[in-house]
């Protein structure tokens, strides 16, 4: 048996629907198998993942806080996938927009007012850009490959916040834990709905920005320029389009999303800055994006679906005392099977039997 | 002997092999199909012992889906193979080349990386050192008169000299049957000419060759036999010295091709200069460009200028140079409608008047993933800001629709669907379209590299036609073309690139295929001619 | 044992694992595909092969082990790439994400065991010389396996018909087509190769280098090493020599931790990741030699006629 495929003539509107959820479906399946292969009862434990924590109203509370920072950096990065600009360090960008938003409320603390919150919003939106734009400036300056310096930013950054955590900014009044002096009460982003759970408003600006976003790929010029230069850069040129500016503007609108999202994590949900502030929320993005099909609006759902696979990660830990460590793999699984779905879209896949006898092995065959 | 009572009941079926004579090869019933399209429908050909046997069609006729299959790199889904009276199955192209089927590719299948030596070395089956073969390839090439030099890289070589490399790959391999795509696409006339001689000799050396074209007058000159496909299907056998060139093409085409019209301008009409290129030179911006040097020319209003040249002479550097996707260093190197635009990008020259089309269709005149709408806006969004956007930026689609159908009604552009990705299209209607998306504008200078590279006569015809007319009617239109048969039907003025310089231009009158041969080979128009050969 | 010789024996064993995977890679990419996937190949390696060293007590099982998962794993690679002609920048992080969960999920017994080292190969009577002794004569044998690779991978691609053909894939993948020479099941050779030699890099480091296991213990290594295949400009004795300049960058700031030189040793840490980016941008910034190196069809996706 061999897979062939053949292409579509144009790209197909049924599968480009279709391959989120066969892509879902197959993690499922997959995941059963995992399940079983572990000893423990899938049925059940697909049960616990997936649809225990939407059960209660506190818990949908808990989604909203873990989807806010994936859809926050994931509809950032779909501006930079959809142009071709390959940031993989949202991680870094996120943690560097968490220590510049947190300037205020560390160093400052006495510094108190209602104004404290939107300028550290902002600074988190500043640095998050700016960090971006390390990797937007060599590529654009020294042609340098964009995907390994900004990966390679994410353990800058990762060291740094550490640093500064176990060293200049640590709590005086901490005992020694490595953590800064919890932020005051201006210094946190308020909750939504405070009577039923803790989500913040996090949340809300993911979604506007979401719509944002939307609105700008699907009806302007701006975003018509990002798919042409993505998808056919000489065409884009030949447009008159700028891709030395479309590679700052993807890096600088991805960047200080994710800034954004670093500072309202740590604003709203922890409080104060400490070593570790994400479970890879932006790395989870990248499959968000993908799983969203760079739509912000499918990104807004599968933000939500990758959450769910943290929250759930949690809870199996608790009730079938399976790893938490379950869910990234799980996650993992899930971009391949994206990515593999999206085939359908531009391709019939056709199976076909291996021919009687090859006539002849090449001699080129043995490399 | 010859298998194919003819299906058609058009052509002229004639078999000149004789009875008794054993064909080489010979093909019967074979057939090719690609989605719904039946690319070769049931083919019937025979090639007999020492014969040039001309494989004759216009772009998408079927002629390379037909040689592929002989050469084993497309499995046919039906008919059979006979070679030298066996039937054969050729399931790779390794299974050819020990037939004694060589191949000379038209988009020649070389690595730009790999030196000359080694790019042969990856088609011989046998495991002979580099050092050998380079030996050997030096000496054939010798023999044959290519010269050839097996160390040089081949991303550093002229189109010229990389068929030859191709051409001494597939005599090293000693084949009974050598097939030829287009050989003469990148050759000037008199390289043509060598390399006729040099297939002359081959045949008499007893080897075939099966060689494929759509110039009919190098077919009529060179061929014994002819078989002719139309929509995937033989439409006639026949001796090409017997027919003529008007024959031939309506074999070819089916029905009359319309010639273009090519009226003499207006007396009273104005002649002021719309384009002008004053001492334009170009670094290269990267390695394996041209650079161009102290071009100048003037496009006057009412113009069909030409510039002819062998592929790969600097007319793609050129034509960014001029389209303003390359900027200039100087304001005035570039002008147009009498205003400097050196230094303005591609967007500010079309504000002025200007209007371009790019060599490649795919991926650079056109996105391919796009839909025609969006591929409208692509190269008309600043020029038509008022009516295709709002003042903030918001795409008007229902108006960007209107004038879409509008530009694919005039230009005849067929398609399957309302508004189809532009790679969906077939290569013609998508010229057609991207022609058509810039005269709809009806710009005062037209810059066009390769108007009709493959595409079928009949939308050929129909965008020659398009841009005399628009030059006709006051414009300046520059026509870079690798086809000098073009150039010669509609160009006012025929100029000729060479190495990144540019030659004063020719009137078409005094314009003969000679003439401009030899300046496409290098020569200066003052050197005589056997000097000009040598530099070749 | 002198300073100055075990400053230069540690280099041997932070280079050679960036070595390993990033000369397999480079074997990849002159194929013509891009695999970002090496971290992820590489951590797999890594958790296979302390897994089974602790489990059946071989530490050589252990490394073969590594070398047979990171093969198949890369397979995955392959399949979506090559196969079904998937996006081969986007495909690489998910073989990474995939196998950072996975390794972590499978590694969670093994947090805190105690591993197996693999036993030095002391050559009898070299391995006394003074100073060169124990840094040639020495050290563990994945280290002459490494040099080895090394000519070897060398020789292959520059000497070999094989690796000629392997160069005219990555060079032209439709002439290489046309001209009847079998670019996926190339393609498919040289990822696994990559693939194997990833693992063996991770085995190394949960074998050798720190003889333990510790979630994410590549710690941007398979990173590294694609970034030094940049660096090479695809030729393998620049590979060598890039990979101990990165292990003399990295021995070096440990060193300078131990002495306590009075900069944070989180700062000093990060200087292996801000040393990658300066070579990258000093190599990459003469964009025409960069245009010549690059194998031309590198991450392109190929979809041959039928």
């Amino acid at each position: 048996m061999r897979i062939e495929l053949v292409k579509r003539p144009q790209h197909s509107a049924l599968f480009s629907a279709l391959s989120p959820f066969i892509a879902l479906a197959l993690t499922l399946v997959a995941g059963a198998i995992m399940f079983a292969l572990l000893g423990k009862n899938p049925v059940q434990a697909l049960y616990l993942y997936f649809i225990d924590p939407l059960r209660e109203v506190w818990s949908l509370h808990e989604l909203a806080i873990k989807a806010a920072p994936l859809i926050l950096i994931g509809v950032g990065l779909s501006v930079c996938f959809l142009s071709n600009n390959w940031n993989i360090g949202a991680e870094g960008q996120f943690i560097v927009g968490a220590i510049i938003g947190s300037i205020l409320p560390v160093l400052f603390p006495e510094f108190q007012s209602w104004i404290v919150l939107p300028i550290m919003l902002l600074l988190g939106i500043v640095g998050g850009a700016a960090y971006g734009s390390i990797p937007a400036l060599l590529k654009v300056r020294f042609n340098t490959n964009e995907i390994l310096t900004s990966l390679m930013l994410v353990y800058v950054a990762q060291l740094f916040l550490d640093w500064l955590v176990r060293g200049p900014w640590r709590n005086p009044e901490g005992f020694n834990f490595p953590q800064t002096r919890s932020f005051h009460e201006f210094a946190i982003l308020p909750e939504l709905l405070p009577a039923s759970g803790r989500a913040n408003w996090g949340f809300a600006f993911a979604i506007i920005a979401a719509i944002v976003l939307w609105f700008l790929l699907s009806k302007t010029l701006k975003g018509f320029e990002i798919k042409v230069l993505g998808q056919s850069p000489r065409a884009g040129r030949f447009a008159g389009f700028s891709n030395a500016r479309m590679v700052f503007f993807a890096f600088l609108v991805s960047g200080g999303l994710a800034g954004l999202a670093g500072i309202s994590e740590v604003s709203g949900a922890i409080g104060h800055l400490q070593p570790s502030i994400s479970p890879g929320y932006g790395f989870t993005a990248i499959i968000v994006a993908f799983l969203g099909r760079l739509n912000p609006l499918g990104i807004v759902a599968a933000g939500l679906v990758l959450a769910l696979s943290y929250l759930g990660g949690e809870a199996a830990q608790i009730s079938l005392g399976v790893s938490d460590k379950v869910a990234r793999a799980f996650q993992g699984m899930l971009l391949f099977f994206v990515l593999a779905s999206d085939t359908l879209i531009h391709y019939r896949i056709r199976l076909v039997g291996r021919q009687a006898a090859p006539a002849a092995e090449a001699p080129h065959g043995n490399a | 002997m010859q298998s194919g009572t003819n299906k058609d009941n058009g052509g002229v079926v004639k078999t000149t092999l004789n009875a008794g004579d054993e064909p080489l090869l010979e093909v019967r019933g074979l057939t090719k199909v690609f989605g719904t399209l039946k690319a070769c429908d049931s083919i019937d050909l025979a090639i007999g012992k020492g014969e040039i046997h001309a494989l004759l069609g216009e772009n998408g006729a079927g002629k390379s889906t037909l040689v592929k299959m002989l050469f084993g790199t497309l499995e046919p889904v039906a008919g059979e193979i006979l070679w030298k009276g066996a039937p054969v199955r050729i399931a790779s192209p390794s299974d050819a080349r020990r037939l004694g089927i060589g191949m000379v590719f038209q988009h020649f299948s070389l690595f730009d990386a790999l030196t000359a030596a080694e790019n042969i070395a990856l088609s011989l089956e046998e495991r002979t050192p580099i050092a050998r073969i380079a030996e050997r390839a030096r000496e054939l090439s010798r023999s044959y008169g290519l010269p050839l030099d097996p160390s040089a890289h081949v991303g550093d070589l002229s189109v010229g000299e990389r068929q030859r490399i191709e051409i001494i790959r597939c005599l090293l391999q000693h084949p009974d049957l050598i097939i030829l795509d287009e050989p003469t696409s990148v050759l000037t006339p008199q390289e043509a000419e060598k390399l006729f001689k040099t297939l002359e000799t081959l045949r008499d050396e007893g080897k075939s060759i099966l060689y494929i074209s759509h110039r009919l007058e190098e077919v009529k000159r060179l061929c014994d036999r002819a078989t002719v496909l139309r929509h995937g299907r033989v439409v006639a056998h026949c001796d090409p010295r017997k027919e003529t060139a008007a024959s031939l093409a309506r074999m070819m085409v089916g029905s009359e091709v319309h010639a273009v019209v090519r009226a003499a301008p207006p007396k009273d009409a104005d002649h002021s200069p719309l384009l002008e290129v004053a001492g334009l030179s170009r670094e290269p911006s990267n390695p394996f460009a041209i650079p161009l040097r102290d071009i100048h020319l003037t496009v006057h209003a009412g113009e069909v200028l030409g510039i002819a040249g062998v592929a790969g002479n600097g007319q793609g550097e050129f034509f960014e140079a001029i389209s303003g996707e390359a900027l200039q260093d100087k304001a005035g190197m570039v002008r147009i409608r009498g205003k400097d635009a050196g230094r303005l990008d591609i967007s500010g020259r079309r504000l002025l008047g200007a209007a371009f089309v790019p060599e490649e269709r795919l991926g650079h005149g056109a996105a391919p993933r796009m839909r025609l709408s969006e591929n409208l806006l692509l190269s008309r969004f600043r020029t038509d800001a008022k009516s295709y956007l709002t003042h903030i930026g918001i795409i008007r689609e229902s108006t960007i629709s209107a004038a879409t159908r509008r530009i694919v009604s005039d230009m005849d552009v067929r398609k399957s669907s309302e508004d189809p990705e532009a790679s969906a299209l077939s290569g013609g209607n998508l010229q057609k379209f991207i022609i058509g998306r810039e005269l709809d504008r009806q710009p005062a200078v037209m810059v066009v590299n390769q108007p009709t590279w493959g595409v079928d006569a009949g939308a050929a015809a129909h965008i020659r036609q398009a841009l005399i007319d628009l030059a006709r009617a006051g414009s300046a239109v520059l026509v870079i073309s690798q086809d000098l048969d073009e150039l010669f039907e509609i160009s006012d003025a025929i100029a000729v690139m060479h190495d990144g310089r540019l030659s004063a231009p020719v009137p078409v009158g005094e314009a003969t295929y000679e003439k401009i041969g030899l300046l496409m080979g290098g020569a200066d128009a003052s050197t005589p001619p056997t000097a000009a050969m040598e530099a070749v | 044992m002198g300073m100055l010789e075990s400053i230069l024996l540690t280099i041997a064993t932070a280079a050679t694992p960036l070595l390993i995977a990033a000369i397999g890679e480079l074997v990849v990419e002159r194929s013509g595909v891009l695999n970002l996937g090496v971290e992820g190949m590489m951590i797999m390696g890594a958790v296979t092969g302390f897994g089974v060293a602790l489990t059946t007590g071989s530490p050589w099982l252990g490394v073969f082990a590594a070398i047979l998962v990171g093969a198949v794993f890369s397979l995955l690679f392959g399949f979506l790439t090559l196969t079904l002609v998937t996006n081969q920048v986007a495909t690489g992080l998910a073989l990474t994400l995939l196998g950072l969960g996975i390794s972590g999920m499978a590694g969670e017994a093994f947090v805190g065991q105690p591993g197996l080292r693999l036993a030095r190969l002391d050559i009898p009577g070299l391995s006394d010389l003074p100073v060169v002794g124990r840094l040639l004569f020495g050290q563990d044998p994945i280290f002459y396996i490494s040099i080895a690779l090394t000519a070897a991978v060398a020789y292959f691609l520059f000497r070999t018909r094989a690796g000629l053909t392997l160069r005219s894939v990555g060079d032209n993948h439709t002439s290489a087509h046309a001209l009847g020479i079998k670019v996926i099941a190339i393609r498919y050779m040289a990822v696994m190769f990559g693939g194997a030699c990833a693992g063996l890099a991770g085995a190394y480091l949960s074998l050798v280098y720190t003889p333990q296991w510790v979630e994410n213990m590549t710690a941007g290594r398979g990173w590294i090493a694609l970034a030094l295949v940049v660096f090479a400009s695809w030729r393998p004795w620049r590979v060598l020599a890039g990979a101990y300049l990165f292990g003399g960058v990295s021995i070096g700031q440990l060193h300078a931790q131990a002495f306590g030189v009075g900069i944070p040793s989180q700062l000093l840490s990060s200087l292996p990741y801000l040393a990658t980016v300066v070579v990258l941008v000093i190599i990459s910034r003469n964009r025409r030699l960069t245009m010549v190196n690059t194998p031309a069809s590198l991450g392109r996706p190929f979809v041959p006629d039928r």
